[in-house]
């Protein structure tokens, strides 16, 4: 009995022709242009980035990849928090118990407790080192002001998720450091009870920023839960909010900064309407019917408006 | 307790404190980009344009930029995951709000602020310098009018805002850091990495404040507050901030000055000599053991 070699073709014509499939997959994968810009825009991950970039927005000399890897290890430490709230209970009573039972008793317990507390630490690294990458490339300069202050914002988001992150193992090494961090409070000028004109207002410790922030006069149980909320719920919301609204704005700024260039098919587009315009002002008797100056047109932007000059959107600027 | 420890069993001692470890990372990889930048802004510099307008043409973000996007992830994960396994996350005894250790130490990452409570007070060291320090940050866009390097890497084209956050991030950031976890022991005093921690080590506080200096003392006999000492701690003060002024009232006629306005001029001024004043403090302490400038009964400087 000879062995029928199987018909490759058909195969692949029964698994990507059927309905499920193209259901799920919306296009083929013959490498054209066409796909390739399919795989982006109908990809709600991919779809954050544009069809196209600049080359250098894609080179990891220009931007060191900081944001993007900053971005996945909030991913990261989205998942592993995750696991890691299955075996913890901010009480503290239980707290390091349960972080010795993680230790020691609990499969890859270590090993998700470390990926979460290196990634943590990671992320502070490379959120630092994107923001002086954007710096020493000038990105923050016009249209991206705004968007360097939301970086400030997440920068911020940063250090405190990663500080009430350090108090949860409640061991020695916890306690006291969170006992230094939030000692300053109580010097904050008007609202700490050793802060300048702080004991002139009559504020104690027991009613002043700091008893606020850890609910105690020391760092106690009340501490604990309040930090794991903040660190469990409120704050990756928050951030997961500002980087909704970071990522968004690369896009409406124009996506990843770039010195101002003219491309070689902008520069062609603009001679044609030169010449185009020297040809109509000829017929007309000389009359400038362009107006020449549309200071609101740029074509190099992504809306064919000049983001640097105001409204990008406003209908009386689109050309 | 051991044998005898070695400087370099001391100096892997202070190495090895996993949350020694991202610190030290921290250092290494800023070490590594400033010369990265360095190098591309001396090629764009010695050229009429930079290499980023040569790369300003488009590509399809599948596959060229995915593609980055996925190796880059893949070698994040297996360094993370090597990190994972070979050094555990620390857990000590559990917390005894009764047993302070010496050194009681902040996160790595606020380590550079801790070690500035050692020049200046906490209201200042812990409160007002972080919040200047994100106000600052804010601020910056809205105050640096320089249209000219602008997405490419440059010094020439702006070399004052590139050498004060240069400095601000590598000097005050990362080295007050790497100062307050590797240099830092008992007491907060000085060790080397490579050299036992001594709890009982005990340095004399001969500082004494600046007017004193000039033989103004702080405080009379009968322990109240001396105003002359007051008045020169705050005249210095006033002096040092108003150089903003003179240099304002010199300047205002250039064109750069004119397009600045007085705002955003004001601005950069506070921010830029208060930065320098932080310099100035840790050089005055470590040079002359001078505690405060202005001391008050409300607040010393
Ligand atoms: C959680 C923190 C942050 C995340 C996840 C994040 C993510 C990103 C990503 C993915 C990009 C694309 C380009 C790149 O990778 O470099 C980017 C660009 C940018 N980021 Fe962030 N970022 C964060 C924090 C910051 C901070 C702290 C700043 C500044 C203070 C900042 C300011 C900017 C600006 C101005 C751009 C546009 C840069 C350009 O067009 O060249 N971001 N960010």
């Amino acid at each position: 009995m000879a062995l029928q070699r199987p018909d490759i073709e058909k195969i692949r014509k029964n698994v990507a022709q059927n309905e499920i499939w193209k259901s799920v997959f919306r296009h083929g994968y013959q490498d054209n242009q066409r796909n390739r810009a399919l795989m982006v825009l109908d990809n709600v991950f991919l779809h954050l980035h544009p069809v196209r970039v600049a080359r250098h927005g894609a080179n990891i000399g220009y931007t060191w990849g900081m944001g993007g890897i900053t971005f996945l290890l909030f991913i990261i430490l989205t998942v592993t928090g995750v696991i890691l709230m299955f075996y913890y209970r901010p009480v503290a009573e239980y707290a390091f118990d349960d972080m010795k039972y993680l230790m020691n008793d609990v499969a890859y317990g270590p090993f998700i407790r470390n990926m979460h507390r290196w990634a943590a630490h990671g992320m502070v690294i490379t959120v630092m080192l994107h923001m002086f990458r954007v710096f020493l490339t000038g990105s923050y300069k016009p249209p991206r002001q705004f968007n360097w202050a939301i970086g400030v914002v997440l920068l911020l988001l940063t250090f405190l998720l990663s500080f009430t992150g350090y108090l949860l193992p409640w061991d020695q090494l916890a306690i006291w450091a969170v006992t230094v961090g939030t000692n300053m409070a109580r010097a904050t000028p008007l609202l700490g009870h050793e802060g300048p004109f702080g004991p002139q207002l009559g504020l104690k410790s027991n009613n002043d920023i700091r008893f606020v922030l850890l609910g105690g006069t020391t760092v106690g149980a009340a501490t604990l839960l309040r930090f794991y909320v903040l660190h469990c719920i409120f704050l990756p919301i928050v951030a997961a909010v500002f980087m909704a609204v970071h990522f968004w704005r690369i896009r409406k700024d124009g996506g990843i900064s770039g010195p101002k260039v003219e491309s070689k098919e902008m520069k062609k587009a603009r001679d044609v309407v030169k010449t185009m315009q020297i040809k109509r002002t000829d017929l007309l008797g000389g009359d400038d019917i362009n107006g020449n100056g549309d200071p609101g047109t740029d074509p190099d932007s992504p809306n064919g408006t000049d983001p640097t000059n105001g409204t990008p959107h406003s209908p009386e600027t689109r050309p | 307790m051991h044998g005898k420890l070695t400087a370099f069993d001391y100096l892997m001692s202070q190495i090895e404190k996993p949350d020694n470890v991202p610190a030290l990372l921290l250092l290494t990889l800023a070490a590594f980009y400033i010369w990265h930048s360095w190098r591309r802004s001396k090629i764009n510099d010695s050229r009429s344009t930079p290499v980023e307008a040569e790369m300003a043409d488009k590509v399809q973000v599948w596959p060229y930029l995915v593609r980055v996007e996925f190796l880059t992830s893949i070698v994040v994960l297996i360094i993370l995951t090597v990190w994972a396994i070979t050094i555990n996350a620390p857990l000590e005894e559990p917390a005894n709000p009764a047993l302070t250790p010496n050194p009681s130490k902040a996160p790595w990452y606020f380590l550079g602020l801790q070690e500035l409570l050692v020049y200046f007070d906490p209201w200042i060291a812990g409160v007002m310098l972080p919040t200047l320090i994100i106000m600052g940050l804010i601020a910056i866009p809205y105050i640096d009018i320089n249209p000219k390097g602008n997405g490419y890497y440059t010094i020439k084209e702006r070399p004052f805002a590139q050498a004060t956050f240069a400095f601000g991030f590598l000097v005050l950031w990362v080295v007050l850091i790497v100062m307050g976890t590797f240099f830092r022991g008992p007491g907060w005093n000085i060790f080397t990495p490579w050299e036992a921690w001594d709890p009982h080590r005990v340095v004399p506080l001969n500082n004494v404040d600046l007017p004193a200096l000039v033989g103004v003392p702080t405080l009379n006999v009968d322990n109240t507050y001396n105003p002359l000492s007051i008045m020169i701690g705050a005249a210095l003060i006033l002096i040092f901030y108003s150089i903003g002024y003179f240099v304002w009232k010199k300047k205002q006629g250039t064109p750069f000055f004119k397009a600045l306005g007085p705002i955003r001029y004001g601005v950069t001024a506070f921010l830029t000599l208060s930065m320098t004043g932080v310099v100035i403090k840790i050089l005055l302490r470590l040079l002359l053991n001078v505690k405060y400038v202005l001391a008050t009964p409300f607040f010393n400087i």
